[in-house]
């Protein structure tokens, strides 16, 4: 099972939730948004700069940016 | 969750702290939390009608609306918060929330969750369960669900949270007389929910243990001292400025800080 940072998720692909690479406010806030061990996201567009990315997170729509899609990590399903 | 027959002692909401005027000195508080897009202000406005009003938070550009209804012969006045994924982030509409439910002392926190949505709007319930006992969790757009071919084990759900969860489809008005009384019967402590506790992992809970006998005689009476020793692990400096900022003698001593696990 090869884990990668949600930046490599293309757009349609789904993936499970590994781990979270941010500490402090921004795991806090990351954690609320659902993104915790084992949730399913989903890539869904990008921006036409290409940054942020909006990812499908337990039924809400989402956009992160991809310093912060970096601190993600998944595997894909 | 238990009834019992007789009242437990009157509850003191601390809503002049907010600058909220009351219709009657005996209304009942009701604070209304929930995610964005639940239907939460269609739950305000199908219980209050057009008997209700704006504000704002005193030094915050966060609106509010306050609205009352009557039930019972009771007044209530109830307090629509802004909607938030969190009580535990630090955007000014989340700490206006957290600040409310900590230190409003609502007769009752109103949870609103989306009934196609559950899993994401539990996180908020959860954590304001952390915060008080008094709280009801009403799972809206029930009527949605159903259509989505979402079956919702109402009773499963209140076992499991251990507070009292009522369905309701606010659109069209389905479940709210229900979700009246229920509001009545925990307001005036007819019925006493009883949250299952959260537990977190042994290094988290060796900490909150450690941390408690100190925490304990500067918070206790205002917050639930679990819950603020959990936020100190946190670091969550902005919890200890409104611990300050909402008590007069209480805790400028308390810093975070490194904390040392012991073993």
């Amino acid at each position: 099972m090869e884990t990668i940072p949600l930046t490599q998720l293309a757009i349609g692909e789904r993936a499970r939730v590994i781990s979270l690479l941010a500490t402090g406010q921004q795991r806090r806030r990351m954690l609320d948004l659902g993104l915790v061990p084992q949730a399913m996201i989903e890539a869904l567009r990008k921006s036409p700069a290409g940054d942020p990315v909006a990812y499908r997170i337990r039924g809400a729509v989402i956009a992160l940016r991809r310093e912060e899609a970096s601190l993600v990590t998944v595997t894909r399903i | 969750m238990s009834s019992t027959g007789s009242p437990r002692e009157a509850h003191v909401a601390h809503i002049e702290r907010f600058g909220i005027q009351l219709q009657t000195p005996d209304d009942l508080i009701i604070g209304l939390a929930g995610n964005p897009n639940t239907g939460k202000s269609t739950v305000f406005n199908a219980l209050t009608g057009l008997n209700q009003h704006t504000g704002n938070w005193a030094g915050k550009t966060v609106g509010s609306a306050i609205g009352h209804f009557h039930h019972q012969q009771r007044s209530f006045t109830i307090v629509d918060l802004p909607g938030t994924y969190s009580l535990l982030s630090q955007s000014a509409d989340e700490q206006v929330a957290r600040d409310f439910v900590c230190f409003g002392n609502p007769h009752v926190t109103l949870v609103v969750t989306d009934a196609t949505n559950l899993e994401r709007n539990l996180n908020l319930a959860l954590q304001v369960m952390e915060v008080t006992d008094r709280v009801v969790v009403a799972v809206n757009l029930m009527d949605e669900a159903k259509r989505k071919g979402i079956r919702i084990d109402i009773d499963k759900l209140q076992a499991e949270l251990g507070v009292p969860v009522m369905p309701i489809a606010a659109r069209s008005g389905t479940g709210l007389a229900e979700l009246k009384e229920m509001l009545l019967q925990v307001a005036i402590g007819a019925v006493s929910p009883t949250p299952k506790p959260l537990t977190y992992s042994e290094e988290v809970e060796r900490t909150v243990a450690a941390l408690l006998p100190q925490v304990e005689p500067l918070v206790a009476g205002v917050l639930r001292p679990r819950w603020v020793a959990l936020r100190l692990i946190d670091g969550d400096d902005s919890v200890l400025a409104a611990l300050a900022r909402y008590t007069e003698e209480h805790p400028t001593v308390i810093q975070t800080g490194k904390v040392v696990v012991p073993s």
